[in-house]
């Protein structure tokens, strides 16, 4: 038999933060998802939590579950034993149980300018060509959905509410890398700073969380490596020529 | 009172390309969504987005036009075919500006924008980025959001279109999930881009959880007709454990569909020509009859194999299905075949607007999956929807932003009051009082009803015993049983909402269903198995009315190619 312990909170309801159990019925192949709507349904209609895919494709229902950040949709309950702790995500706010206020996270991500800015004038009736292996540079780059495990996984980000954060910093590599943009120079200002890339302390729970298997760590070092370039060129006042 | 200039329900591929043409327009725009926008149902189309780009080697001689005749064909001839072209001839340049908007498509060798065959088309035209084309394309308009800063109000819920007494469009009223406040939304213009209704049949559906046809059935409950939503797309390729969508570039890349016996069983359907790549209605329809008739692996599901395509194919085009394998059935599709099914996919009606999103009521629009203009007819081809998200979605958005301009910017609120007190009784009516029935069983109930009485291959007793157990479970309804009593962030409320907006769209697919004695497309009948274009070659129109839905007509556009039997 298992049971779920899920943080439970809700501020403008005037419940304080606790944590309640609910057992699961004996069902086999359950994911963490149906867990907690057979809760909602059955046992308790004033659960709280976010969801809509249900094929880790959306990134709404990422949350902690037994010591690690994970997508609930795409978690099994059967191999994680019997009490199965849940908690939302942390360093948001709560809005109410496993509902957090995923405002700041979506502010680091605009601040690296999440769109291309491109090298040149779109071509008349036809794509900017991009070589397949320009193409390449950007894979799993892009597959990033926004879900913000690895965000919540990240000591950095507890300590410093100014980091960008390795969602932010990957998406800033995805443009860097794109051989369609043009505003290189301009997103790393943006990033070597002391709350962008030089921030990280690698410590590679971004890249251990991902429900993607993304690495957000190793985008981070090769942020840095350009950063550092980027600083050097700037002292001489080169970095135009960067971009 | 809040106001803008245009509202756009929905914050989708449809929702946010509406959004973003109003912005350019310099139109003051806000895009009101139960979810965030990257969060929304776009995000997990998979194969790709048809346009006559003419990049693959082997479709050098693609032409919109064959686009047009290929979707006009697929639909039964049921597709209004003025508006198929305008889609298929504006396909090309809105392709372009997603890539120049940043969208990271695949490549062909010589850098551009890659393209595979897909079902029922004459040349391979569907643009894809590997399997993942609907989170890249989100992405990316998303992107352009942030850019344009387009303004979102994201977990706001619309439970009421406000349609004043000279039937012209006043606003909304949404339920804020952040307070658990009603709240009157004014504008001047309304853009209804919500989505599909998947989960009328339950958990028998590739779509969202959150994919349920509320918004369409808000704009029937506030009068705007709606239109052919009898024709549900059934897809041939779901897992068979959870009905996850397995893309059909599965079989474009040459993917096998195969049945107990190891037989390539399209042979039996379709010409050695187009095997797997048939239009989807068929494809579901050959899957169905072969588990019917006793070929099915285990009685109950057929093979997609994707083996012989090999592993460096598999993860270079197509690694999101390999994930989604490997992660929910534990299979690797790079060394076993995938379980499959057909389940249901896709509205093909939806909302009745023209090829510029205009309903008939001044000022409201609808765009995407809810709206019906309709460019799929009875049978949608793949990479179709995406493509009809972006160019209608832009349409509607500029067509919008024109009709605004000379309009007063204040909101007119006695039409917003009014709807306001009748979403409050809504709300009311499920959920005051001492019901005994629990919603959820009766959600349970529904999709059931739907998957055994409306699915694949339909009756006449079949579908009047399931209209039947419909009414009986929106009597059931009247008597469900009391909410949450939360305020903010009352999931309970929403989802006994949701079915409220199911079991009004289920009734009007029965009535409609059963009303339409032919076969056309993905409506199917055991009983009526020709087309009969001399009756039904129109489309049904829905009106709601105090005793129930009304059911009415409307002509088909033609005027480019004559009706013709389908042959594949």
């Amino acid at each position: 038999m298992a049971y779920l312990k899920i943080f439970r909170y809700d501020p403008s309801g005037g419940v304080e933060p606790h944590f309640k159990r609910y057992e699961l019925p004996p069902e086999k192949g359950m994911t963490i998802l149906e867990a907690l709507f057979w809760i909602l349904e059955n046992k308790d209609p004033s659960l709280a939590f976010r969801c809509s895919c249900r094929e880790a494709v959306c990134g709404s229902c990422a949350v902690h579950i037994n010591g690690e950040y994970r997508l609930a949709c795409k978690t099994q309950v059967d191999p994680l034993g019997e009490e199965i702790t849940i908690r939302p995500l942390t360093h948001l706010p709560i809005f109410k149980d496993l509902v957090v206020d995923m405002k700041p996270f979506f502010e680091q991500y605009e601040k690296i300018k999440p769109y291309l800015i491109p090298k040149e004038e779109p071509p008349e009736s036809r794509e900017y060509y991009q070589s397949v292996k320009d193409r390449k540079k950007i894979d799993s780059l892009v597959d990033c959905i926004l879900c913000g495990a690895c965000y919540g996984s990240c000591p950095i980000a507890m300590g410093d509410p100014d980091y960008l954060g390795p969602h932010a910093l990957l998406r800033a590599l995805r443009f860097v890398q794109d051989s369609r943009d043009g505003a290189k120079t301009e997103r790393l200002a943006i990033v070597a700073t002391e709350h962008g890339v030089f921030r990280c302390h690698t410590i590679f729970n971004c890249q251990k969380v991902c429900p993607k298997d993304l690495d957000p760590t190793g985008a981070i070092a090769k942020l840095k490596m350009k950063s550092i370039g980027f600083k050097i060129k700037s002292m001489f006042g080169l970095a135009r020529s960067a971009g | 009172m809040i106001f803008h200039d245009i509202i756009v329900v929905g914050g989708g591929l449809a929702g946010l390309r509406a959004a973003i043409a109003a912005k350019m327009n310099g139109v003051d725009v806000a895009v009101i969504s139960k979810l965030h926008p990257v969060r929304s149902h776009s995000g997990a189309a998979q194969g790709g987005i048809n346009a006559a780009l003419a990049n693959n080697p082997d479709g050098k001689d693609d032409t919109p036009e064959r686009h047009a005749y290929d979707t006009i064909k697929g639909s039964d001839f049921l597709a209004d075919q003025e508006a198929a072209f305008i889609m298929t001839s504006t396909a090309p340049e809105i392709i372009r500006q997603m890539e120049h908007w940043g969208c990271p498509f695949s490549r062909f060798e010589d850098g551009s924008v890659a393209q595979r065959p897909f079902g029922g088309a004459g040349f391979p035209r569907t643009c894809y980025g590997a399997d993942r084309t609907g989170h890249y394309l989100l992405q990316t308009l998303f992107e352009q959001c942030v850019k344009h800063q387009v303004k979102i109000m994201e977990e706001w819920f619309v439970l009421g279109l406000s349609i004043d007494d000279n039937r012209t469009c006043r606003g909304v009223v949404c339920l804020d999930l952040h307070t658990g406040n009603l709240e009157m939304v004014g504008a001047n213009a309304v853009i209804f881009a919500t989505g599909g209704s998947g989960r009328m049949y339950g958990a028998k559906t590739t779509n969202a959880l959150t994919s349920t046809g509320l918004g369409v059935a808000t704009a029937f409950w506030a009068g705007v007709p709606v239109k052919d939503i009898e024709f549900l797309q059934f897809h041939p390729t779901t897992l068979f454990k959870n009905n996850v969508l397995m893309t059909e570039g599965c079989r474009g890349e040459g993917g096998y569909l195969i049945n107990k016996d190891g037989e390539r069983y399209m042979s039996r359907y379709v010409s050695e020509k187009v095997m797997e790549l048939g239009p989807r209605d068929i494809v579901s329809r050959s899957t169905q009859t072969e588990i019917e008739e006793g070929r099915g692996v285990e009685g109950k599901y057929v093979y997609l194999d994707l083996r012989h395509l090999g592993a460096q194919k598999i993860m270079e085009r197509l690694p999101g299905i390999r994930e989604i394998c490997i992660d929910f059935i534990g299979i690797d599709p790079i060394e076993k075949p995938i379980p499959i099914v057909p389940s249901m996919h896709y509205t093909m009606g939806g909302i009745d607007c023209d090829q510029d999103g205009r309903t008939e009521v001044p000022g409201f629009y609808a765009a995407g999956e809810c709206a019906c203009v309709s460019v799929h007819g009875s049978n949608r081809l793949g990479g179709n929807s995406l493509l009809e998200t972006i160019v209608f979605g832009r349409r509607s958005g500029e067509n919008a932003s024109n009709y605004v301009k000379d309009k007063e910017k204040k909101p007119q609120e006695t039409g917003l009051k009014k709807t306001l007190e009748e979403v409050k009784g809504q709300l009311n009516a499920i959920g005051g009082g001492n019901g005994k029935e629990n919603p959820y069983e009766i959600r349970d109930e529904v999709g059931d009803v739907m998957v055994k009485h409306f699915g694949i291959f339909r009756t006449e007793s079949e579908m009047k015993e399931g209209l039947d157990k419909l009414n009986k479970l929106k009597e059931r309804f009247r008597d469900i049983r009391a909410f949450d009593s939360g305020r903010a962030w009352n999931f309970d409320k929403l989802w006994i909402m949701e079915l409220a907006g199911n079991l009004c769209l289920t009734e009007c697919i029965a009535l409609g269903a059963l009303n339409r004695t032919e076969s056309r497309g993905a409506h199917s009948r055991r009983d009526y198995t020709k087309r009969d274009d001399a009756n039904w070659l129109k489309h049904t129109l829905y009106r709601h009315t105090p005793e129930g839905p009304q059911i009415g007509y409307k002509e088909v556009q033609l005027g480019r190619f004559e009706p013709e039997e389908r042959k594949y």
